[in-house]
């Protein structure tokens, strides 16, 4: 098995150890990885502001980069840019044929980390060990557009040693929603704050997710409230990287 | 904070100072409020968990909900594709049953109808309910002040409507008007109006609102309601109401004004039966409603109850323009609530934040498609886009994406400004040519070195300083995974 890493803007400026995770989890389970050099942004910042134009340029060097016959899935750390390129690339190119059978033929290889674990390789105990008391944010585009749910869940509670917690209105959103919580702080904010409530509630000392964009909301909160949660993303778990 | 002041006016304890004429702009500052209200947020929290929980109850003990949602979306399409033709139908039908149709393009078109007629029956008395319609219009200021020689006196019934009008407030959710007072608050309010002092329980409150309602069900010269659903092949208005009132309104006055948006038509009458099992569910958690009254046109010889008159407005007021565009999906709603419930957003800022009578995920979707997208251009970005709203939506809307449509709508008609566009022409750029964007990174590393070293910055000037006044801005790896990679891993 081959996949080409899509490893989003942000991970790759601010987070680069949940790539580096990524990469050493997918090798462990003998896949082979390539890092296509090109790649960029999924487009997603300019899409959800209705910045559909420079969306649909920024999708068509996506597609240039990731299409191809050389990998078998292109594999994504974030349930958001995974989204992005497999459930809304199809909306934006709704009326450009031409782009929108590519995007209609690359939406489907486009996996989101745990979701190629657990449906494409068939793997739920990866054999992790992290002490710890957990709760799981699903972000909202993983839950709704991907409906990849209990994939995460089924991986952490086969970790060793990590207790898995439930926690009140899990579902409800952490607030981040990209531009928006630079447009709306107030709102953003109170959003995050009642999760942390919720979080502080559970018991947990640890919040997992697989979307590095909710954690950086959460993470930058947290720390502005003076919480030493620790803030990790699924891949650094089973990578052993917990800190 | 106490007020003297008397009711009936807006500037007793009003959450939304701006009023209903003014701009729904500003929906942040509003916000920004709101979420510093702690009684707010509580009465908010409560209504919406409660309303949440008996939701989620009922629709999972009805297996057939997920194909209930798929027809009743299937029967908007199919509606909406020919509305005109139902429209007709749906006339026929009640002039057939010796009713009156009226059909009305906008607002003053209504109010002048209902003012004509006010005059010729020489009405003193008009008793409401259920009517979000006449809300958006603002029926009863208006008739207040474009007929005031008529010296009306316009009472709405439903409890809670009618505890918001003696407040001088304004409803703030669709199925809970006044979700955003507590028991003290309505315990004033209704011992102002007592001219005695009330005590706060709900057996003594909901007693003296009982006893002064029934003088002006009694007193009513004209009834007006809304209509939850219009059945096209019959001419019948189904209302779904828990109160007892909606039935005093519409058989009580000699004479019955249904007040409906051209979009609340349904085919025939098997369709309720879709419809109303949604409707409860989706709302308030109930099977089904306490009362569901079908009226038919005015009383029949022979009859023993009903209106002498029956007026029915079916109002426009921008909805046809909604259709056949990427928007007209927006119409498909049946007012249920269930996505203001469901919304993070809504939770924490309430409906007054959004300015306009249809508040939270729908109504920042219609408000601005009804109103004009530059008088409520912040309305489609109160908005995460988590699309717990489009879960929710007893009818599939994709609120969501039609509020990302929204946004792309602005951008075409240039609403959003210089400033985003460039910067999004910037990130366009950038992010089509990795070696730009590597170099981008690159000068952004450079860029956080003084900043980074007192720690977290605390502010920041420009979009940042959003993130900085209350959160800790991430820093920039020293290192992308891109050199990482390179360098092996």
């Amino acid at each position: 098995m081959r996949v080409a890493l899509f490893v989003p803007c942000y991970v790759d400026l601010v987070n680069p150890e949940v790539g580096v995770s990524v990469v050493r989890v997918l090798r462990k389970l003998g896949v082979e990885v390539v890092y296509p050099q090109g790649q960029t942004c999924c487009g997603q910042p300019a899409f959800n502001s209705g910045f559909f134009d420079e969306a649909r340029s920024v999708g068509r060097h996506f597609m240039d980069v990731f299409e191809g016959e050389e990998w078998d899935h292109v594999v994504c750390p974030s349930g958001s840019c995974a989204t992005m390129v497999s459930h809304y690339y199809p909306f934006i190119y709704e009326n450009l044929p031409d782009e929108r059978d590519r995007a209609e033929e690359l939406a489907p290889r486009v996996r989101e980390f745990s979701d190629f674990l657990v449906n494409v390789l068939g793997v739920t105990d990866f054999g992790a060990k992290l002490e710890g008391r957990a709760v799981f944010h699903t972000g909202c585009h993983q839950r709704r557009e991907l409906g990849v749910l209990e994939e995460p869940q089924e991986l952490l509670k086969n970790v060793e040693n990590l207790e898995l917690l439930d926690w009140r209105n899990e579902e409800l959103c952490c607030g981040f929603g990209g531009t928006f919580s630079v447009k709306m702080p107030d709102v953003s904010v109170a959003m995050a704050d009642e999760k942390i409530k919720a979080l502080v509630e559970s018991g947990a000392d640890t919040l997992i997710s697989c979307d590095s964009s909710c954690l950086m909301h959460l993470k930058g909160r947290l720390a502005r409230k003076g919480r030493d949660t620790r803030v990790l993303h699924l891949a650094q778990v089973l990578d052993g990287n917990g800190g | 904070m106490e007020t003297k002041k008397p009711a009936n006016r807006r500037e007793t304890e009003d959450r939304r100072p701006e009023g209903l004429t003014s701009p729904v702009e500003g929906f942040n500052d509003r916000a920004r409020r709101a979420v510093r209200d702690e009684e707010l947020h509580d009465s908010v929290e409560l209504f919406t968990n409660k309303s949440v929980a008996g939701r989620n109850a009922v629709l999972n003990a009805l297996p057939e909900a997920p194909e209930l949602r798929e027809r009743a979306y299937r029967i908007k399409q199919e509606t909406m594709a020919n509305l005109d033709r139902h429209l007709g139908q749906m006339a026929d039908a009640v002039e057939g049953r010796g009713g009156n149709v009226f059909f009305a393009e906008t607002g003053e078109d209504v109010v002048r109808y209902i003012g004509d007629l006010a005059r010729r029956r020489g009405a003193k008395v008009i008793t409401k309910s259920k009517s979000m319609a006449t809300e958006e219009i603002e029926l009863n200021r208006r008739l207040e002040e474009d007929y005031a020689d008529l010296d009306l006196e316009i009472v709405e019934t439903d409890l809670g409507e009618w505890i918001a009008q003696l407040a001088g407030d304004t409803p703030s959710h669709i199925v809970g008007p006044i979700l955003h007072m507590n028991r003290r608050r309505i315990t004033e309010v209704l011992s102002e109006t007592a001219g005695e002092r009330l005590p706060p329980d709900v057996e003594a409150l909901g007693s003296f609102a009982r006893r002064r309602l029934r003088e002006k069900f009694l007193a009513a010269d004209i009834g007006i309601t809304g209509a939850n659903f219009g059945v096209a092949q019959t001419g019948t208005i189904a209302t779904v109401t828990n109160e007892g009132n909606g039935r005093l309104v519409t058989s009580v006055p000699p004479v019955h004004v249904v007040v409906m948006g051209i979009e609340k038509l349904v085919p025939r009458f098997e369709d309720l039966s879709v419809f109303v099992r949604l409707l409860a569910r989706s709302g308030t958690g109930q099977k089904l409603t306490v009362y569901t009254n079908f009226v038919t046109g005015p009383r029949a010889p022979g009859e023993l109850d009903g209106a002498e008159e029956f007026h029915l407005i079916l109002m426009d007021n921008g909805r046809s323009e909604l259709l056949g565009t990427p928007f007209e999906e927006a119409l498909y709603c049946i007012r249920c609530g269930a996505c203001l419930n469901v919304c993070p957003v809504y939770r924490q800022t309430g409906g007054h934040a959004y300015g306009s009578t249809y508040s939270g995920p729908i109504g920042a979707v219609i408000t601005p498609l009804l109103k004009g997208g530059k008088e409520a251009k912040d309305l489609p970005h109160a908005s995460s886009l988590c699309g717990a709203c489009w879960e929710a939506c007893p009818v599939g809307i994709p609120l969501h994406d039609l509020l990302l449509k929204l946004r792309n709508k602005q951008v075409q008609e240039g609403i959003t400004g210089r400033a985003q566009g460039l910067a999004f022409k910037g990130f366009e750029n950038t992010m089509k040519n990795p070696a730009l964007y590597r170099i981008s990174g690159k000068a952004g590393r450079l860029a956080q070195r003084p900043l980074a070293k007192a720690g977290a910055p605390k502010t920041l000037p420009g979009p940042l300083g959003a993130w900085t006044n209350s959160r800790d801005l991430p820093k920039l790896a020293p290192k992308p995974f891109s050199q990482l990679w390179k360098e092996g891993i």
